[in-house]
C-alpha cells in the first residue's frame, strides 16, 4: 500500500503545454503514472503525447474521470487553478506552482477545509508511491519501493535524503513533499496520520525546517497517535533570524520557527532528530530493530487478564527501551556534550512518566 | 518587503482611517513649510528600517516652524543603527489621552489571519506578550466572510468602554483588516492608537510589511522599496532570480533548492566551517544563473572557498557544469573551487567540467570538508 497515491489515481495536468508542465508530463507517463490528460485554456480539442487537452477542468473529469489533478501554471492563476479543480471534483489536488501570495492560499485552504478535497503544496516537489505511482516532479531513479513513508518541507533536500536511504537498503512506500510555503494544503500531521494507518509503512522520516510551528505540533502528534518509529531532521540550524531562507515559509520570526525550538519538541517525546542527513538511515534502522524487538514483550503482555497489567507492563517496557536507547547512543557516540544531553533526556523522561500517572489516576 | 511608517500610513489613510495631517519631507526647508501647512506643534521623525528611532534620538517635538526645521536639520543625515536617515516624517503633535494597540497578522497554525488588540498600546506588543499577555485581545477572521462589523465592535470593547470610542475604533479595526488583504500584506498594525482629550481615534504610528510573493502585483509598493534598507548583492540577486542570504564566515555555498541550501550551511557549521551565505539557484538549470552566483559570492572578500552542492532532479548536471566552466573562464575566480553532483546527467557534466581541470564529488559531507580543508589553507 501506500498514502494518498497509487495506480488508481487517473491524473490530469493543469497546464499541460508549458514548459515545465509538459517535460514533467512525459517523466510521469515513463514512471507509469496513468495521466488521461490535460487542461490548457484555449488548447481544448488538441492532443499532447497521445492524450486529450481540454478548456477547463470539468470538460476534462467529464471525459476522463479523472480524480487527480498536478498544476503547473504560472504562479498568477495558481491559486485559481486549485478552486477550479476543486470545484469540478477532483479530489487530490498537487500543486508544483511556487510563488503563490499567502492571503490568496489562506483563502484557498479555509475553502477547501471541510471538503473532501486534499491539496497537497503549493511550492511542493509533489508525491510519489516508488512502483506505482509519481504525481510530481522528483527525479524517479532514486527511489526504490519499500517500507518507508517519508515527508519533508523541502524538494531537493528530501532528494538527497531519499537517495540516502536507498542506499542502504531502506526503500519506500510513499514520499512527499508538502511545500516550503507558510500555508500549504497538507501538513506533517495529516501525512503522519495516514503513514501510522497504512499497513506498508513500517518507519517514518519527518524533514521540517525553520519557521512556524508545524514540527512541534506533529511532535505532540506523534507522541499521543504514532506507534510507528519516526526519525526528524530539521534545515536551518545555522540559519539567521529574520530572512527568508528561500522558502516563503522558511523565515524565523519574532523568535519563533527556530530549529532549537523543533529539534527540542521531537527529541521531547523521544524522536531522534539528525544532525546531519547520511545519518537518517543509521537512526531509522535502530529504530526499526528496538520497534522489532518491543513487539515480542508486547505480546507476552497482551497475555495477561487485567487491563492495569497492561498498562505497567507496556509502560516498563518503554522506559526499558529508553534506557537502552539512551546507553547505546552514547557509548556510540563519545563525547562529553553526548552524555550530559542524555543525561539531561533521562531526566525529562522519568518526569514526564511521573506526570502521566498522575494524569492517568485522574 | 519593509516600508516606512509615512508610507504605511498612506496605505491605511486611502483605506479611510484617519491619521494627523503631515507630510514626508527630505530637507529642513520642507520640513518647516509643512510645519507652517500644519499649523500646529508637530513631531519630526526619522524614516528608516530599524525599531528604536525615539530612543535613538530619530524622533522630535516641535513647538514652531523654526524648530521643526532645526530638528529636521538635525535628524537628516543622522546615523541610526547603521542606517543613515534621508526622509522624516513631519506631522501634527496631537494630544495622547490613551494609548492601544492594533495589529493583524497570518497565524500560521490556524491559517487565517489574526487580528489583535491591546489596551496598552505605545510599547513593543512583544514585550506586552511576554509581561502581561492577558492585555492582548485576540480574534481570527474568516478570510472567506472578511472581517464583520460585529467582529471588530467586539475587539474594540477591549480597548474602551465609552461607545462613542468603541464605533470609531471598530471601523479603524475593520479598515485594518481591509488594508492588510488588499495589500498583500504580511503584518500591518498602528501601535500607538490613541485617544485625544475630543474623544477621537487616531493612528499615531503604522507599520506594514508586505508578503514578497505579492509584489509583483503591487507595482506602485514595490516603488515604496528603500534601497538603502537592503543589501546590494541580495537585490542583485533577487533580479537574477536566485534566493541569497548574506552571511558571515568564509565558505560560499551555491546549491540548488531552499531546503538542501540550509542544509548545506549547517554541514558546513557541523564540521566545522562557516558559511560565508544561503544561495539558492533554484530549480531550473540555466548556465547564467550558475554565473551570476558565482559573480555575487565573489564581491564577498571574505569568502576562501566556494561549494558547489548540486542534487539534479529537473536540474541538469551537464547545465550546470557548463555554468561553471563558463563562470571559471569569464570572472578567473582566485579561490579554490569544489563540487558535489549527483543526478541527472551527472557523467556528462563530469566530462565538461574535466576541459577546466575541475573535479566533482559525488557526496555532500566530502564536498563540505574538503571545502573547509581548501578555505583554511587558502586563508
Amino acid at each position: 500500500m501506500s498514502i494518498f497515491a497509487d495506480k488508481k489515481n487517473k491524473v490530469i495536468v493543469q497546464g499541460i503545454t508549458g514548459r515545465d508542465g509538459s517535460f514533467h508530463t512525459k517523466q510521469m507517463m515513463e514512471y507509469g503514472t496513468k495521466i488521461v490528460g490535460g487542461v490548457t485554456p484555449g488548447k481544448g480539442g488538441q492532443k499532447f503525447e497521445g492524450v486529450p487537452i481540454f478548456n477547463t477542468v470539468e470538460d476534462a473529469v467529464k471525459v476522463t474521470k479523472a480524480n487527480t489533478s498536478i498544476i503547473y501554471v504560472p504562479v498568477a492563476f495558481a491559486a485559481d487553478a486549485i478552486l477550479e479543480a476543486a470545484s469540478a471534483g477532483i479530489k487530490l489536488i498537487v500543486c508544483i506552482t511556487e510563488g503563490i501570495p499567502a492571503n490568496d492560499m489562506v483563502k484557498v485552504y479555509n475553502y477547501l477545509k471541510g471538503t473532501d478535497v486534499r491539496l497537497i503544496g503549493p511550492n511542493c516537489p509533489g508525491i510519489i508511491s516508488p512502483g506505482k505511482t509519481k504525481i510530481g516532479i522528483m527525479p524517479a531513479q532514486i527511489h526504490k519501493k519499500g517500507k518507508i513513508g517519508l515527508v519533508s518541507r523541502s524538494g531537493t533536500l528530501t532528494y538527497e535524503i531519499v537517495y540516502n536511504l536507498t542506499l542502504a537498503g531502506l526503500g519506500q512506500s510513499t514520499c512527499l513533499g508538502i511545500g516550503g510555503d507558510p500555508v500549504i494544503g497538507t501538513n506533517f500531521i495529516d501525512c503522519l496520520e495516514a503513514f501510522n494507518e497504512d499497513k506498508s509503512t513500517e518507519g517514518i522520516v519527518m524533514i521540517g525546517e525553520i519557521g512556524g510551528t508545524d514540527e512541534e505540533e506533529a511532535a505532540k502528534y506523534i507522541k499521543k497517535h504514532v506507534k510507528k518509529p519516526v526519525v526528524a531532521f530539521i534545515a536551518g540550524r545555522t540559519a539567521p533570524p529574520g530572512k527568508r531562507m528561500g522558502h516563503a515559509g522558511a523565515i524565523i520570526s519574532g523568535g519563533s520557527g527556530t530549529a532549537a525550538d523543533k529539534i527540542k519538541a521531537l527529541n521531547k517525546v523521544g524522536i531522534p532528530v539528525a544532525e546531519i542527513p547520511s545519518e537518517i538511515p543509521i537512526l531509522l534502522k535502530e529504530k526499526l530493530e528496538k520497534a522489532k524487538k518491543k513487539a515480542k514483550p508486547k505480546k507476552k503482555a497482551a497475555s495477561k487478564k487485567t487491563k492495569a497489567a497492561k498498562k505497567t507492563a507496556k509502560k516498563k517496557a518503554a522506559k526499558k527501551a529508553g534506557k537502552k536507547k539512551a546507553a547505546k547512543t552514547t557509548a556510540k557516540k563519545a563525547g562529553k556534550k553526548t552524555v550530559t544531553k542524555k543525561t539531561a533526556k533521562k531526566k525529562t523522561a522519568a518526569k514526564k512518566a511521573s506526570k502521566k500517572r498522575t494524569s492517568k489516576k485522574k | 518587503m519593509k516600508i516606512h511608517e509615512y508610507q504605511a500610513k498612506g496605505l491605511f489613510e486611502a483605506q479611510g482611517i484617519p491619521v494627523p495631517p503631515g507630510d514626508v519631507a527630505t530637507t529642513p526647508e520642507q520640513a518647516k513649510s509643512i510645519a507652517e501647512k500644519v499649523g500646529k506643534p508637530v513631531m519630526v521623525k526619522a524614516q528608516v528600517h530599524v525599531g528604536g528611532r525615539g530612543k535613538a534620538g530619530g524622533v522630535k517635538y516641535c513647538a514652531n516652524p523654526k524648530e521643526a526645521y532645526d530638528k529636521a536639520s538635525q535628524i537628516l543625515g543622522m546615523d541610526i543603527k547603521g542606517l543613515t536617515v534621508k526622509k522624516i516624517l513631519v506631522t501634527e503633535a496631537v494630544e495622547i489621552e490613551t494609548e492601544s494597540y492594533v495589529g493583524i497578522i497570518l497565524d500560521r497554525a490556524t491559517k487565517k489571519p489574526v487580528m489583535m488588540v491591546s489596551p496598552a498600546g505605545g510599547i513593543d506588543i512583544e514585550e506586552v506578550a511576554r509581561e502581561t499577555p492577558e492585555k492582548i485581545f485576540k480574534h481570527h477572521i474568516d478570510p472567506i466572510l472578511g472581517m464583520q462589523m460585529h467582529e471588530a465592535r467586539k475587539l474594540a470593547w477591549n480597548l474602551y468602554d465609552d461607545g462613542k470610542l468603541v464605533n470609531q475604533a471598530a471601523k479603524i479595526i475593520q479598515k485594518v483588516y481591509q488594508t492588510y488583504m488588499d495589500n498583500d500584506s504580511s503584518l500591518a498594525e498602528i501601535n500607538p492608537l490613541i485617544t485625544t482629550p475630543e474623544g477621537k481615534v487616531l493612528a499615531i504610528d503604522a507599520k506594514i510589511n508586505i508578503d514578497d510573493n505579492g509584489l509583483d502585483r503591487h507595482p506602485e509598493i514595490e516603488e515604496m522599496r528603500d534601497m538603502q534598507a537592503e543589501d546590494e548583492s541580495e537585490m542583485d540577486a533577487k533580479k537574477a532570480g536566485l534566493s541569497f542570504v548574506k552571511l558571515e564566515g568564509n565558505i560560499g555555498c551555491i546549491v540548488n533548492g531552499a531546503g538542501l541550501a540550509m542544509a548545506t550551511m549547517d554541514l558546513v557549521k557541523h564540521f566545522g566551517g562557516e558559511p560565508a551565505n544561503f544561495l539558492d539557484i533554484g530549480g531550473s538549470s540555466n548556465p547564467e544563473k550558475v554565473l551570476n552566483a558565482m559573480r555575487i559570492i565573489l564581491r564577498d572578500s571574505n569568502v576562501k572557498a566556494i561549494l558547489f552542492n548540486i542534487f539534479g532532479g529537473i536540474t541538469r548536471c551537464d547545465d550546470v557544469a557548463n555554468g561553471i566552466v563558463s563562470a571559471v573562464r569569464e570572472l578567473n575566480p582566485q579561490v579554490p573551487i569544489v563540487i558535489r553532483l549527483t543526478g541527472t546527467n551527472e557523467t556528462e557534466a563530469r566530462k565538461i567540467l574535466e576541459a577546466v581541470n575541475l573535479t566533482a564529488v559525488s557526496s555532500m559531507e566530502e564536498v563540505v570538508k574538503t571545502a573547509i580543508d581548501k578555505a583554511g589553507i587558502a586563508a
